[in-house]
């Protein structure tokens, strides 16, 4: 709840600007689940649950670096001013 | 396990939690975004170290293969199109969703029959949510591809709410079953196979226009089955990181319906494509004016102050490059041009501000719509490139109009309105634009990108003389 919170706080002041990337950061930060994923593929306590967790694994650490790395690219974009920029 | 390296597991989780707090706060600006990208990877990083570390992993080299396999599906993900986005960021969130419902699934089996009450009930919504956003996404992630097997317009039929209803009903009867008695093993595959159902019920009758609300929903609930996954594991990072990031989901879903004057259920019940049918027999011919681009030109190099409105029509011409060039050549000119921004236009939160950077123009420029509708009156030309809706005056006039009340870009109100647009067709909403029949307003018909090219030639043209 406190989370939830704070998470309210702080997106609120996010401008409308940054709407995608703050998407796409969100998305790799979800990939977090990996965690519960690794746990559980590596203390194979089951065949089946081991291949579950191979996948989810994947699928989020798919994430994780995609997510960042286009955050990243689309953050690089927003420029301000160019210097070239005549005054007009 | 010893006592140390539990310590310094839970350290990582602390500072990682912190650092992602963090990433998020430093994304509120333009100026400190990319510090709250480092400090997300960074974050990211200690997370997955510090699990690493854990003692009870025996199989670290098969961890490692799956992070690296992983790493590589990433890297091409990371580097798609910018106007590919929307799609992109679908799938991913079917990824992750994908992710958490396998976790979940693998969870019940290892667990069962002996689940405690609350373990189940958390369990339950993880996969609930993680199913249903799964093939959600999917389904969102094939309607932006535009994929032709799958009608881009909302598919909908008679009784449809009943049914989603009733489906959505039965998954969570079967989860209350669950959390009675943890042994039932086909109910629980049933329940997972009836939320898989859900996501493909659930947007199939969701058009274009309403995307932007969608993907940000998707992205807070596959966001909430990862918090609903920490609580089943009992890690507070889990939580943390899932509230956050359901509460950013949420908070742009609302952002999104206000932008477009619908409540939640509206946008999730309510497919734009019923409504459209009604209130518009009146079908007169009424004139409109076309110009050529050497008009246009003139008009645009005779200006003082010119409002760019781009929506989804730029997009898909991928126009954003010639609209800079556009932008520079009537700067060279000395016109103060700006960029009035909706949030809805496009098919994503912010979709027009990424692609508009990514050509390079500065960010003070893009002005939120708020701000640029008391710049409007003051303004010569309103130029609209593939937007239409968002435009559209009937919003606040015609109480009869589907989207009345919906807060627009007040373009009607600048000296000359120039639109670009392939045809006189309606855009995706199927609701006609009175803008179009305004005096002060000049069709330009064409591809976006062609026209904004001939204007770009003949003011440069122009000013070689």
């Amino acid at each position: 709840m406190l989370a939830a919170f704070l998470g309210f706080q702080v997106i609120r002041r996010v401008s409308p600007l940054l709407h995608t990337p703050l998407m796409s950061l969100t998305n790799a930060l979800d990939a977090i689940a990996v965690v519960g994923a690794i746990l559980l593929a590596g203390r194979h306590e089951s065949t089946l649950s081991f291949w579950l967790g191979m996948i989810a694994i994947v699928a989020a650490t798919s994430n994780i670096v995609g997510g960042f790395l286009i955050t990243d690219r689309m953050l690089k974009m927003f420029k301000s001013t160019r210097p070239q920029k005549p005054q007009s | 396990m010893t006592l140390s390296a539990n310590f310094y597991i839970e350290i990582c989780y602390l500072i990682a939690t912190a650092l992602f707090v963090l990433s998020l706060m430093w994304l509120s600006a333009p100026t400190t975004a990319r510090r709250g990208v480092l400090a997300g990877e960074i974050g990211m990083i200690l997370a997955v170290g510090g699990t690493l570390l854990e003692k009870g992993i025996i199989d670290l080299h098969w961890v490692i293969v799956a992070l690296v396999i992983g790493s590589l599906i990433g890297i091409p993900l990371g580097l798609v199109q910018m106007t590919a986005v929307p799609q992109r960021t679908a799938v991913s969130h079917a990824f992750g969703a994908c992710c958490v419902t396998l976790v979940g699934t693998a969870e019940f089996f290892l667990r069962s029959p002996n689940v405690p009450k609350f373990t189940m009930s958390v369990l339950s919504l993880e996969v609930i949510l993680g199913g249903l956003t799964f093939t959600g996404s999917l389904i969102a992630a094939a309607k932006l591809q535009e994929l032709k097997f799958i009608p881009q317009r909302p598919v909908t039929y008679k009784g449809q709410n009943i049914v989603n209803l009733a489906i959505l009903a039965s998954t969570v009867i079967i989860a209350v079953i669950l959390v009675l008695d943890s042994s039932h093993h086909i109910l629980f595959l049933v329940m997972v196979a009836i939320s898989l159902v859900v996501g493909v019920m659930l947007i199939i009758p969701i058009g274009g226009a309403d995307m932007p609300t969608v993907i940000s929903l998707l992205n807070s609930y596959a966001a909430l089955s990862a918090a609903a996954m920490g609580f089943v594991l009992n890690s507070k990072l889990l939580i943390v990181a899932g509230a956050l990031d359901g509460s950013s989901g949420f908070i742009l879903s609302v952002i999104m319906c206000k932008a477009m004057n619908r409540s939640f259920t509206n946008v999730l019940f309510g497919a734009f494509g019923q409504v459209q049918t009604s209130g518009k027999a009146e079908k007169e011919e009424r004139t409109v004016r076309s110009a050529s681009p050497e008009e246009a030109a003139g008009i645009l190099g005779a200006a003082s102050s010119v409002v760019i409105v781009p929506g989804y029509g730029m997009a898909v011409a991928q126009a954003q490059h010639k609209v800079r060039e556009l932008y520079d050549i009537l700067s060279k000119k000395g016109v103060d041009v700006k960029f009035g921004i909706h949030p809805v236009a496009g098919r994503m939160p912010g979709h027009m501000n990424v692609l508009l950077a990514e050509a390079d123009i500065p960010y003070e420029r893009l002005v939120e719509m708020e701000d640029i509708n008391s710049d409007i009156p003051q303004t010569d030309v309103a130029l609209i490139i593939g937007a239409n809706d968002v435009t559209n005056p009937a919003a606040r006039t015609d109480t009869s109009s589907p989207i009345y009340g919906m807060p627009i870009l007040d373009v009607d109100k600048a000296r000359t309105v120039m639109v670009i647009k392939r045809s006189m067709n309606p855009g995706f909403a199927g609701i006609d634009n009175p803008l179009y029949y305004l005096d002060r307003t000049l069709m330009l018909f064409g591809d976006a990108k062609g026209f904004v090219n001939d204007i770009v030639r003949e003011l440069s043209g122009n000013s070689a003389h």
